[in-house]
């Protein structure tokens, strides 16, 4: 018992480990665009961009960072975000005069649906013991299917309250900074980034503190351990996916929130977004270790990266898509260095890259 | 991964049960539906050649990229316990590759055509072998490792091409992606039987299937018995890499031109569902070859009756994911668990003859 608990705290350090190199990293990248680029990237809107563009995206690499921890993956939480931004959008247009109590039935849609998809996929992989990658997979056929059934074309919202929903932001003063004409335009974040925000650190104190929260770490650590410590494994990787859904469907509304339009491409490809904001963010896929702050700094570094490369010369998707592909390629080999070196993990270099003898 | 359930040891072919019991349920629905779905005829093609037409020989055709990716796809899933997401990304590169080097001769020759397919297998093994010496040499998950490629290959294979989605036509090549004059089976088909025949002789020639099993299964005792695991994985990923090229061709020739964007779009998701639909564990170690190609043809017959259906095509998915949760559903080990001790209690002299002795 005393052992487990110590290996466990040493993995745990070295998730801290990782995340602590991912915080530097975005600090470092960040700091160096405000003094090359400049520009935008002095004021705090900026920053607020960053993480009001993508709420929903850091929302689901929570989710992922949970599965990914009790050792599974979820890639269905992009087509869950696509399904839920289409319903809720049809449902907002079907009740354009229905006043707030429409925007709390939209809400309860979208979580409903993450949640039936959660459920779904947590019995099929907890319960039957299917690979999650392919009933995840067949998750996301579903849920891109049913999108493009409810509708093929674009639809944008048309409800009074919603828009002033949309609308609604929290303008922070202090942190604006003064326009030309002498106005000073305060710095907004959105309602959004917020929750994007409390979900990060709801999930923290979730896996940091809950007994629950544990269990995932364990059964994704060593599952005949955790079977012969008394962990229920099928409850414990059951709710993680049921959380996970939870959290996508939550992601929905969010990005309905942000772009009030259902379409068959919304969060196209997120969910691998998703799962490289979590590796870079120290999260391993061999489950048992990762941190959800690290997922969090993971996706803004990936946003970063996205706003230099769209400010700067180099402005073409494909740079964008070679940059993060590199930055990705680093980011996995440094893991691998880092964990080697400190000579445990699973992950480990060929004997004459190691720095010593394990 | 699972929760450990006393079950019988697979044999061989018991593996291909439920496929062929999944293939032999669609070819009895469309025989209901429609007989007419099994009608071939032949026709006179635009250079007036015969060739057959009929759902049945569009649905082989159709299937012969998903078929070849997915015997690759087999290999790196048995050898390192993981599934390779970039095969679309590097068929795309590896068909850039093609075009650029067919391009650079005055006119598209025979010879062209060949130092083009060198090429472009070169291109293709040169980027699966990055993937292969992230998985083999530095033991990250194939997914994780892969993941690089899946964001940015289509991009690089853009930026090869610079810029342009460019035409390729030539006679041999719609020889290679249509029908050769005077054989009215399309060559695709060929093809397939081709790369199968290979791999089989390799199978038979070499150690390679049992060495790949063997790594798969217990890398420590591969290595202890005098078998290279780095090799093998690297072996697989070279193999992977060689169909990827093969495929991305054909893709090529079929439509007459190279698009980014669509050529082999989607097709990492169909060739790991065709290799789990065959029974093959993605967990590595056991395989067989002939379970994924079955899985393509099942993929692509499905897709077919659903588009024989009149549903549109931006649904299929949605019933195709329904169709493969059944499909995993019946080949999870629970649910064989259950099944067999059910049939065990019907049968007389079964397990429950015994209980009743004692």
């Amino acid at each position: 018992m005393s052992t487990a608990g110590k290996q466990k705290r040493e993995r745990l350090t070295d998730a801290q480990l990782l995340m602590t190199i991912s915080i530097c990293i975005f600090v470092f990248m960040y700091a160096a665009a405000m003094i090359f680029m400049g520009g935008g990237f002095l004021k705090t809107q900026q920053l607020f961009d960053l993480l009001n563009d993508n709420a929903a995206l850091i929302i689901i690499s929570c989710a992922l960072t949970i599965v990914m921890i009790g050792g599974g993956i979820n890639i269905s939480v992009g087509g869950v975000i696509g399904l839920t931004v289409m319903a809720g959008a049809l449902f907002l247009n079907a009740h354009s005069d229905g006043g707030p109590f429409s925007i709390v039935l939209t809400f309860l849609l979208a979580v409903g649906i993450g949640l039936a998809f959660g459920l779904l996929q947590g019995f099929l992989v907890s319960h039957l013991e299917i690979q999650p990658f392919i009933v995840t997979l067949a998750g996301m056929f579903l849920a891109r299917g049913l999108t493009t059934m409810l509708s093929v074309n674009p639809v944008s919202v048309s409800h009074s309250d919603f828009s002033a929903l949309v609308k609604t932001k929290i303008q922070i003063a202090f942190l604006g900074y003064t326009a030309k004409n002498g106005n000073l335009i305060p710095a907004k974040l959105e309602i959004g980034a917020v929750t994007a925000v409390a979900v990060v650190i709801l999930v923290y104190l979730m896996l940091r503190y809950t007994k629950f929260g544990r269990n995932i770490y364990a059964i994704g650590g060593n599952q005949g351990s955790a079977l012969t410590l008394g962990i229920n494994v099928r409850r414990t990787r059951f709710y993680s996916y049921l959380i996970s859904g939870l959290l996508s469907g939550l992601a929905g509304f969010v990005f309905l929130m942000h772009k009030p339009a259902g379409n068959a491409s919304v969060a196209m490809r997120s969910e691998m977004d998703a799962i490289a904001s979590s590796i870079i963010g120290g999260t391993l896929l061999t489950g048992g270790v990762g941190n959800v702050i690290g997922t969090f700094f993971g996706t803004m570094i990936l946003a970063t990266i996205q706003k230099i490369i769209a400010l700067s010369p180099l402005n073409a998707s494909w740079w964008q898509d070679m940059a993060s592909g590199a930055m990705l390629g680093v980011f996995i080999l440094l893991q691998s260095v880092v964990l080697s070196q400190r000579g445990r993990g699973r992950m480990g270099l060929p004997s004459w890259l190691k720095f010593r003898k394990e | 991964m699972s929760v450990p359930v006393k079950r019988k040891k697979a044999s061989g072919l018991s593996q291909l049960i439920i496929p062929l019991v999944a293939l032999g349920l669609l070819l009895l629905f469309n025989l209901i539906r429609d007989p007419g779905f099994y009608s071939v005829s032949i026709a006179v093609n635009n250079a007036g050649n015969p060739v057959l037409s009929g759902n049945m020989i569009s649905i082989i055709d159709s299937a012969s990229e998903l078929a070849i990716i997915a015997m690759g796809m087999t290999l790196v899933t048995a050898a390192c316990g993981g599934q390779d997401i970039s095969v679309g990304a590097v068929g795309a590169i590896a068909g850039a590759v093609f075009v650029k080097v067919v391009f650079a001769f005055e006119s598209i020759t025979a010879g062209a055509l060949l130092a083009g397919l060198a090429a472009c297998i070169l291109g293709a093994v040169l980027f699966k072998l990055f993937n292969g010496t992230l998985v083999a040499v530095f033991r990250i998950q194939p997914m994780i490792a892969t993941l690089i490629l899946y964001s940015c290959g289509r991009s690089i294979a853009y930026w090869i091409n610079g810029d342009a989605t460019p035409q390729i036509s030539s006679p041999i090549l719609s020889a290679v992606g249509m029908t050769i004059p005077g054989i009215p089976v399309p060559t695709p088909i060929f093809l397939v039987i081709l790369t199968g025949l290979l791999m089989m002789l390799l199978f038979r020639v070499t150690n390679t299937r049992l060495y790949t099993q063997t790594v798969g299964i217990n890398q420590g005792a591969a290595r202890l018995n005098g078998i290279n695991p780095v090799r093998i994985k690297l072996l697989s990923f070279v193999l992977l890499g060689v169909c990827v090229a093969v495929a991305a061709v054909i893709g090529i020739a079929r439509l007459g031109n190279l698009s980014h964007k669509t050529i082999l779009a989607d097709i990492e998701m169909d060739a790991i569902l065709a290799v789990a639909i065959g029974g093959n564990n993605l967990g590595g170690g056991r395989f067989r070859l002939s379970g994924s190609i079955l899985g393509a043809y099942i993929i692509q017959m499905l897709t077919t009756t659903l588009y024989a259906m009149n549903v549109a095509t931006v649904n299929v998915k949605a019933y195709k994911a329904i169709v493969i949760i059944v499909i995993v559903v019946a080949g999870s080990p629970v649910v064989k668990a259950r099944l067999s001790a059910l049939l065990n209690r019907v049968r007389p002299g079964g397990a429950a003859g015994l209980r009743g002795v004692s």
